[in-house]
């Protein structure tokens, strides 16, 4: 049977990892598609240069919701310099493929993630 | 549980005795309703069954019915064949009509008045009096809304053009898209007082590939599609005997105390739905609505996940969210009575059908909270 999204986009929706308000937050960042109402917000946590601990809050699609679970979990562990390296083409990847109107729902993700680093370069 | 299908908006299932009577179109009976033989006369007369069980059901004769390959096309012949040869046109139509016939407007030439339909959905029948101009030729309004279900006031509607044109030499022609209509609504012609009516075999339980123009004698129409003389030039080429069979067939299986089991449900979810999930609301007035349709929206969570999340749980609904849209933009309909761009982005919407049972509309009202829930926690909205 042919399936909208790959299985692992649903599993990424139906149980994402990373997802909730980051109380302590050393950088928060906010993103939406004004166009289709999509709103995303990134968390992270920095500690001594690293990223230590990120989450997201997402009113989206399954894709929006899937990418930003997806974005979390490959920044832990990077410097935040590292983190905004991260492409759309790594985060579709590891997604394995995503319909060809979602891909702007992970461009969502690294928008907020960029500002995240932003506002934790702020702050410092 | 089983596959659930709540979207029979979208498509029914072929009708398991139409299924059986049109089967044999396809191999034994397979003639070309335009030869002479015996074959060719065997597909004739399966095609006049056809025709007159569609001109029962809608009240109308036989040689007012022209066959078509699909709604779409249907009011494409009707609204483009009504404007042709006509100078600067003026059309009144409604904010909230499918695209099939907004599109089809909006790539002629004519100038259209789109009727508001207020938060209710439903159109107010002074208007299109209002809207009524010297050189309006056309007025088509949908029976029944395709995403919110409001039913409009067709034969109050038709009653005005009927007096308007008392007193016109150019008369106007009223069309009638009933695609979402004839299942559950009187569909009788001249009550709908209506010159053009489309249908479709795909929502009725019959086969993809059929629908049906009823048009008026005598009602000044060109036609746009050009070959042989098939469905009296309107729609030429060869007949699709199979579908249209179906077509006919499917008329003939459509009951009226269908719409009462049908209003049940949809009555028990909607009561379900606003009372138990906070931040929920109906779209389109409940009252004057199709006994299939339901349509909220859920603030807080977005359409499209909603629906994955139930398709998940092998429920299938559908959402005029943006997110759900190629275009990214969200329906038009729910605009139109007057929803924000969030408020749209969290519609679902669900439709029943023939063979929807209670255990099915348990099940979706058990599983539908916890959704909500946990995509809530995810947006923290
Ligand atoms: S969030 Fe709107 S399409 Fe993905």
């Amino acid at each position: 049977m042919k399936n909208y999204y790959t299985k692992e986009v649903i599993d990424r929706f139906l149980n994402p990892k990373h997802f909730g308000e980051m109380k302590d937050a050393s950088g928060i960042g906010k993103a939406g598609n004004p166009r289709c109402g999509d709103q995303m917000e990134v968390f992270i946590k920095v500690k001594e240069g690293k990223i230590i601990d990120a989450s997201f809050r997402t009113l989206g699609c399954a894709a929006a919701i899937a990418t930003s679970d997806v974005i979390c979990e490959m920044i832990i562990g990077k410097t935040p310099k590292e983190a905004l390296s991260i492409t759309e083409e790594e985060m579709v990847k590891e997604l394995k493929k995503l319909p060809a109107v979602k891909v702007h729902c992970s461009s969502l993700a690294i928008e907020g993630l960029k500002k995240a680093v932003n506002d934790y370069e702020k702050r410092k | 549980m089983e596959k659930i299908y709540f979207d029979y908006a979208a498509t029914t299932p072929v009708d398991k005795g139409v299924a059986e009577k049109i089967t044999p179109f396809l191999e034994e009976k397979f003639g070309n309703p335009s030869s002479l033989h015996a074959f060719g006369q065997e597909a004739v007369f399966a095609l006049d069954r056809a025709r007159e069980s569609v001109a029962r059901f809608f009240g109308a004769k036989e040689r007012e019915i022209i066959f078509m390959p699909s709604a779409t096309v249907a009011n494409n012949v009707a609204i483009q064949g009504a404007l042709q040869k006509k100078e600067k046109p003026h059309v009144v139509t409604s904010a909230i009509e499918h695209k099939a016939v907004i599109e089809p407007l909006k790539n002629s030439s004519a100038e259209v008045t789109y009727l508001p339909v207020y938060k209710e959905g439903v159109i107010k029948e002074e208007d299109v009096k209002k809207a009524i101009k010297e050189n309006t030729v056309l007025v088509s309004i949908g029976y029944a809304n395709s995403e919110i279900g409001t039913i409009q006031p067709i034969g109050k509607i038709g009653k005005i053009i009927e007096k308007e044109n008392e007193k016109r030499r150019n008369k106007i022609i009223f069309h009638t898209d009933a695609v979402q209509a004839v299942n559950y609504l009187p569909c009788k012609v001249d009550k709908l007082k209506v010159d053009l009516l489309t249908m479709s075999g795909h929502k009725i339980y019959g086969p993809k590939g059929a629908a049906a123009l009823y048009v008026r004698e005598k009602t000044p129409m060109s036609p746009i599609l050009f070959g042989a003389s098939q469905e009296k030039g309107f729609y030429p080429g060869t007949e699709n005997v199979f579908a249209f069979a179906g077509l006919g067939f499917a008329l003939e299986e459509i009951k009226k105390n269908d719409s009462e089991e049908t209003k049940k449900l949809r009555d028990r979810i909607i009561d379900f739905v606003l009372k138990e999930i906070p931040e929920t609301k109906l779209n389109g007035e409940r009252e004057r609505r199709l006994p299939n349709n339901v349509n909220i929206t859920v603030e807080g969570a977005e359409g499209e996940s909603l629906m994955m999340a139930l398709d998940n749980e092998k429920i299938a609904v559908s959402t005029g969210s943006a997110c759900a849209s190629n275009s990214l933009s969200p329906s038009h309909v729910l605009l139109s009575i007057g929803l924000s761009r969030e408020r749209a982005h969290g519609s679902l919407r669900i439709t029943l059908g023939r063979y929807t049972t209670e255990e099915e509309v348990d099940y979706f009202l058990e599983k539908l909270p916890p959704i909500v829930e946990r995509l809530r926690k995810i947006s923290g909205k």
